[in-house]
């Protein structure tokens, strides 16, 4: 301890605290820091230069040129930086068709793609190399094919906890304040349901790899195709909107029914026997 | 009933001839014959109207709830315990669960024919709570709670609020997801009560919640108390029905002493056991073919989850509602928290639904001063105050419900969940008072018209023109019959104004309730149309007959339109 403290006045000593710190600040981040997963990587330089010339395009007006975001005068934005999204966000954003977005609007809706998949890849790849981001996720991510039971199960325990507060407990969506909404979760491909979940799109959270392991997260979506692919026990599901729907089909179904019955009823008086 | 004489006795038919034998041992012993016979129940009479039946949906749905409960309590098993669930539905396969909803899920998936019958038993319940409304409508806008029949009303207010409970504990059982919310929100209600809530609660769940005797309370409470008293109730409501004599419409030969109408036997025996069957017919087919309460997809309830479209059963959506709408309003005092904000909608709007509703009767007798029994029904439009008031009433029932379904209505209809609520929050006090005024035009509007049709009668087709060139259509007299169910209804009161002091020349006692009486009588009584007097009738008669000096007689070869305003040739 002597030896450290007698040279604690050297000259160099600075200098090599402070190598010391940057060292170690360097090695933890590169240690936590995201791994952009191979997808990303492995795509070519022309995909990139074509990328940023259908930005340019179809993205920069609201985007900015350099994807950096336009703000407006009141502090908010035309359309958000996209440095450090990822391929993941521009694979679902596009891919879903919701950008580009027809209109100004509380949330962007999905609809048909603008861009074909082969433009979509592009777009991935050129705002991929803007920043690292969560990548377009891998088979562990969507392969559901082998799932047992078990994992089913532990997928639905995880969408009850996680999800069901907004998509509603057979995915059928919720409401949110302001026009704004979780959407249906039918016919939403594996792909998708798990690039939402790593980038949060809109109104939705991020959950990230640490939060929800990928191993979780196939699960989850396992048991979302269990429950939207099995078929409607008892009968007509009404959306599964749940009671609401099932007060409207009591009223319309139900009492119209059994009025228009009562109508008839009381129409027929008893026969008396004509000579 | 006029051409009875060609019936054969039923003791000369092939049948009776069988039957007489075991009938008569039945006889015998039970003395059937002379009771029913000095009972006059199977000869009692009752008027034939559509909407006297709406009632009976409701009586018929009760007894499928009875039959279809019966079979559930053969497999439920009302616990809170938990239990590994290791039945046929297999995304929930190995969960941990209460016995509750793991047996609620084996009688879907694993009982045969459980899931039907939970599934018409779960519709019953929907449509027994529906026909009770759509009866009380018909009650209380034909007026056929008035004397002597307020307290058969009141019987029917308390059936009402049973089935609401009822309903609620129904509702609750399964243990999933979605009625453990539900438990969830009543747990808030209770709450919310300044002061006795917390010990309230506390009682009721045998602890915090959501503790583990609920579910078995509410089973009793379910399958035995309810049903029970639901039970003695209906039969009081019945007994008083054939004791006061089913109310009916006003006509020719339909007074306040008689019914007009068709026995019990053999016509409304037929009549409303094949109802019964409808009844039945509509609930199995609802349940065989529309899904209801799937509680597998909502999974076991677990307090720290919820589900976005958590909606009550749509009986007590317009509580949802209210709850949703109201203000965040809280306030602290005397240590306690006052939650206005769940307090207000839940348990005090509640309460003035049903209170106002029980009382009034007894307002509309106060306010009219009219101490007669009545068993003729009065049209909604020669009540137009009453019409338009139980129409304002609906209106914010509806609008509530709109609020209480705000998150599905939001989501259908892209619309903003704030703006909804918002609209909810100012049409709660704007549209009913719209509704009143429009429907109280709309009855005074028919109330001329009636007096038209008797003044003027009805229009024939037949279309004159005059020399000059004008045209005018012929009118003609409505036929008696249809002239007497018009104005078979009473006179307007004549309304005075309460003397100021008595014959001594004092302040007179009590003038200041008068003074409120006869201001709610002008109220009550503001606008309506009194129907045509003798002389008003006598009057038009002359003018029909003279009707611009050319008398036509409308005879066989008559073409234009009948009275109903069907061309008689077409």
């Amino acid at each position: 301890m002597r030896k450290l403290s007698t040279r604690r006045r050297h000259p160099l000593a600075g200098i090599v605290v402070l190598l010391l710190a940057l060292g170690v600040v360097g090695g933890v981040y590169s240690a936590v820091r995201f791994q952009p997963a191979s997808a990303a990587e492995t795509a070519s330089q022309n995909d990139v230069d074509a990328g940023r010339k259908l930005f340019l395009v179809g993205c920069a007006s609201c985007h900015g040129k350099n994807a950096s975001g336009i703000e407006t005068k009141r502090g908010g934005n035309y359309g958000p930086s996209l440095i450090g999204v990822g391929a993941a966000a521009v694979d679902f954003q596009v891919g879903t068709g919701r950008m580009p977005m027809a209109q100004s609007a509380p949330q962007a809706p999905a609809k048909d793609p603008e861009y074909t998949a082969e433009e979509t890849k592009q777009l991935a790849a050129y705002i991929a190399t803007l920043g690292a981001g969560p990548a377009i996720p891998d088979d562990e991510y969507t392969d559901i094919s082998g799932k047992t039971i078990e994992q089913i199960r532990e997928g639905g325990e995880f969408f009850r906890t996680n999800c069901t507060a907004c998509h509603n407990s057979v995915g059928a969506g919720g409401a949110l304040p302001g026009g704004k909404y979780a959407p249906r979760l039918d016919g939403v491909s594996a792909k998708h349901i798990a690039e939402a979940m790593m980038t949060g799109p809109q109104q939705m959270p991020v959950f990230s790899d640490d939060v929800i392991t990928p191993e979780d997260k196939s699960n989850i979506i396992a048991y979302i195709k269990q429950v939207q692919n099995q078929p409607n026990y008892g009968g007509m599901a009404g959306g599964g909107l749940g009671p609401v729907s099932e007060g409207l089909f009591t009223w319309l179904i139900g009492i119209g029914g059994l009025l228009i019955a009562a109508i008839w009823i009381g129409a027929h008086g008893a026969r008396v026997k004509k000579k | 009933m006029s051409t009875v004489d060609e019936r054969t006795n039923i003791e000369d038919t092939e049948f009776g001839k069988k039957a007489a034998g075991p009938v008569g041992w039945l006889d015998d012993r039970l003395g059937l014959a002379g009771a029913s016979k000095r009972s006059h129940l199977l000869r009692k009479v009752f008027p034939e109207h559509w909407s006297f039946m709406l009632g009976e949906i409701a009586l018929w749905s009760f007894v499928v709830l009875l039959l279809t409960g019966t079979f559930l309590t053969f497999w439920f098993q009302p616990s809170m315990a938990e239990t590994t669930y290791n039945g046929s539905y297999t995304p929930l396969n190995g969960l941990e669960m209460s016995h509750a909803y793991a047996s609620t899920l084996d009688i879907s998936f694993d009982v045969r024919g459980g899931l039907l019958i939970r599934q018409i038993h779960h519709w019953a319940a929907a449509l027994f709570v529906a026909a009770m409304i759509v009866h009380m409508l018909r009650v209380m806008f034909t007026g056929a709670y008035r004397k002597p029949r307020e307290i058969n009303w009141l019987i029917g207010i308390s059936l009402m609020v049973l089935g609401l409970v009822e309903g609620f504990a129904g509702y609750s059982l399964p243990d999933d997801l979605l009625s453990g919310t539900g438990l969830r929100f009543v747990d808030g209600l209770l709450r919310s009560i300044p002061i006795v809530g917390s010990y309230l609660e506390y009682f009721i769940f045998g602890g915090e919640f959501p503790g583990d005797v609920i579910i078995p309370r509410l089973y009793m409470v379910h399958i035995l108390l309810i049903p029970a008293l639901l039970l003695a109730l209906i039969g009081a409501h019945m007994i008083l029905l054939v004791y006061h004599k089913h109310t009916q419409w006003g006509g020719p030969g339909r007074t306040e002493k008689n019914v007009v109408g068709y026995p019990m036997l053999p016509v409304y025996a037929a009549k409303a056991g094949g109802f019964f069957f409808v009844v039945f017919g509509f609930t199995a087919l609802m349940g065989a073919v529309l899904q209801i309460n799937p509680i597998w997809a909502y999974g076991p309830y677990n307090p720290s989850e919820v589900t976005a479209g958590s909606q009550p059963d749509w009986y007590m959506g317009f509580v949802e509602g209210a709850v949703r709408i109201m203000p965040n309003w809280e306030s602290t005092f005397f240590n306690y928290t006052w939650s206005w904000n769940v307090f207000f909608p839940a348990a005090v709007l509640p309460g003035l639904f049903l209170g106002v509703g029980a009382a009034w009767p007894f307002i509309e007798q106060w306010i009219t001063g009219d101490k007669r029994e009545h068993h003729l029904l009065e049209r909604p439009r020669n009540a137009p105050f009453r019409t338009a008031f139980i129409v304002a009433a609906m209106t914010a029932y509806g609008v509530l419900w709109i609020g209480g379904g705000n998150d599905i209505i939001a989501t259908k209809f892209h619309l903003s969940l704030n703006a909804i609520t918002w609209f909810c929050r100012i049409g709660l006090f704007v549209l009913p008072v719209v509704t009143f005024m429009i429907t109280k035009r709309i009855c005074i509007g028919l109330q001329r018209a009636d007096a038209n049709r008797i003044l003027h009668g009805y229009e024939t087709g037949v279309i004159e023109r005059s020399p000059d060139g004008g045209f005018t259509e012929r009118h003609a007299p409505l036929p008696v019959g249809s002239q007497y169910s018009l104005t078979n209804h009473d006179r307007l009161p004549v309304l005075e104004a309460p003397p100021e002091t008595d014959h001594n020349g004092v302040a007179a006692p009590h003038s200041r309730m008068a003074k409120l009486r006869a201001k709610a009588r002008e109220i009550y009584y503001d606008g309506s149309v009194d129907k045509p007097t003798v002389e008003d009738v006598h009057h038009a008669e002359e003018h029909l007959r003279d009707h611009d000096g050319h008398p036509v007689e409308l005879g066989d070869e008559f073409q234009g339109v009948s009275e109903s305003g069907v061309p008689r040739v077409h």
